[in-house]
């Protein structure tokens, strides 16, 4: 376990000091792109770190058949909400893994230190972050709705709109994670931090996968969806470099 | 252009000074303004043809509600100041600024819930302005926890300025995304704050404890202000010559 990371941490720096050695000033998408695969790597390597969100999602969900009712007439008026709150809460439990151990083994000052510029490399952590978690979360989530009586042609729908969803959720997440390094027991702290900024993601996410499971266009709360994934983006990669090089100091 | 004036609030010992000359001069208006409008409120407007007496939770609502916000907004700005420009004293601000919006948020949901029994008919409506006030009030919890959560008071300061910019930005979405959401929902609620369409009698309390409210949160933040600085100086050399004096 500890061999792990210091192996994939040799490659990466490696890999940035290559691109030093070849002129000043390497390009910041070249850094971006080892980063975005260091961290895949390193995830790969652990996979089973992996499935925890998306098992963490199917039990969240599977919880409201016990809790409400069996009958798939009223778990189908319910599945849009259920879907979306139980993927805000596994992409919240996912963050933690987020910086942690890049903070915990000295990763994040060799970035700030790099010369890169800091917000291009959160950008690519926070990507790699939404492949690992996002992605996969939005691509079961199907078998889950099917299994709340959803009709399988609102399937498209509710993919779509997970899929630019937990983008949003991903970048406001890592602003949460970023404010959060270096406390002990952040758990709720963090969940205290971002829930409340991913309310306009979940409103809006519900609201579009409930359309689609009523047969309507998406397209009015899909838009919204995607404006705020850019402005996420945007801006969120300067907050959390901005938190990053605090917690540095 | 002479920018030293603007250094000056920078420098701890002349914001504790400042601060402590400053506090009568808001805290007696604001008292004086509230007993006011309250016997204006209470007393001299007369009762809503619809609403009846229950009416006047008004005047404690609403000015609480904009205090709410007006306070996010001023910590955020603070916080702004002091990220940007190192200003320990704007960070000072920013931190004593959040327990008093908190408050307010806190009173403007209990006086909000206490209005909508008579009103709605429920302690709690999922009203968009109740939801965001709940969100804004989660806002501040989290910044406050954040804020404790770091031991060094540099680090605090900056971190949680961080966040209190974020939440700035996301605030208006957040109350527009809440609108949007309740439209769906339920139609448009009765009360619109918007356009004020109150008789002059009945308007003029109100106004009045706004401006009441914005001097006490003056006078409470320069209380808490000076609070700040006792306990962030309290190793500095003007510190022990101001208290010996």
């Amino acid at each position: 376990m500890a061999e792990l990371p210091q192996s994939a941490l040799a490659a990466a720096p490696a890999g940035l000091e290559a691109g030093d050695s070849a002129g000043e000033g390497t390009p910041v998408l070249t850094a971006a792109r080892l980063v975005l695969l260091r961290d895949l790597t390193l995830a790969f390597r652990r996979s089973g770190q992996l499935v925890q969100p998306l098992a963490f999602f199917a039990i969240v969900t599977m919880l409201f058949p016990l809790a409400i009712s069996p009958e798939l007439a009223r778990l189908r008026e319910v599945a849009a909400g259920v879907l979306w709150v139980a993927a805000l809460l596994a992409s919240l439990l996912a963050l933690e893994f987020l910086f942690r151990d890049d903070a915990y083994d000295g990763t994040l000052e060799q970035y700030a230190l790099s010369g890169q510029p800091l917000t291009g490399l959160m950008f690519a952590k926070t990507a790699a972050h939404w492949l690992l978690t996002g992605l996969p979360l939005a691509l079961i989530a199907p078998l889950a709705a099917l299994s709340l009586g959803v009709p399988p042609a609102a399937i498209p729908g509710i993919l779509a709109s997970l899929v630019v969803g937990t983008v949003a959720l991903s970048l406001i997440g890592s602003i949460g994670a970023a404010l959060t390094l270096g406390i002990r027991r952040s758990g709720v702290l963090l969940a205290l931090l971002t829930l409340p900024l991913s309310l306009p993601v979940l409103i809006f996410g519900a609201r579009a996968s409930e359309l689609a499971i009523r047969g309507e266009s998406i397209v009015a709360p899909l838009e919204l969806l995607g404006a705020l994934a850019v402005l996420g983006i945007t801006l969120a990669p300067l907050a959390s470099a901005a938190a990053v090089r605090i917690s540095l100091e | 252009m002479n920018w030293t004036w603007l250094h000056r609030f920078g420098s701890p010992p002349h914001m504790y000074r400042l601060a402590q000359r400053l506090t009568p001069w808001f805290a007696w208006p604001a008292s004086l303004l509230t007993l006011a409008a309250l016997y204006g409120g209470l007393v001299l407007a007369p009762p809503d043809y619809q609403q009846g007496e229950g009416f006047r939770m008004i005047y404690v609502h609403a000015p609480t509600a904009w205090m709410s916000l007006m306070v996010y907004t001023t910590m955020a700005f603070a916080a702004a100041v002091g990220l940007i420009w190192r200003m320990k004293v704007a960070h000072a601000a920013a931190a004593a600024c959040a327990p008093i919006g908190a408050s307010f948020t806190f009173a403007a949901l209990v006086t909000g819930s206490l209005y909508g029994e008579p009103m709605w008919g429920t302690w709690w409506e999922w009203d968009p302005r109740l939801t965001s006030e709940l969100i804004l009030f989660f806002l501040y919890l989290g910044y406050m926890g954040l804020r404790g959560a770091i031991e060094d008071t540099q680090r605090a300061d900056r971190t949680s300025a961080v966040l209190a910019v974020v939440g700035v930005v996301n605030v208006p979405i957040i109350h527009y995304s809440v609108t949007w959401w309740n439209s769906l929902h339920q139609a448009p609620s009765v009360m619109q704050l918007g356009k004020p369409k109150l008789a002059g009698s009945m308007l003029w309390p109100l106004l009045a404890m706004l401006l009441a409210f914005t001097l006490l949160f003056v006078a409470l933040l320069l209380v808490r202000l000076r609070a700040e600085i006792l306990a962030r100086e309290r190793n500095a050399s003007w510190l022990q010559e101001e208290l010996a004096a």
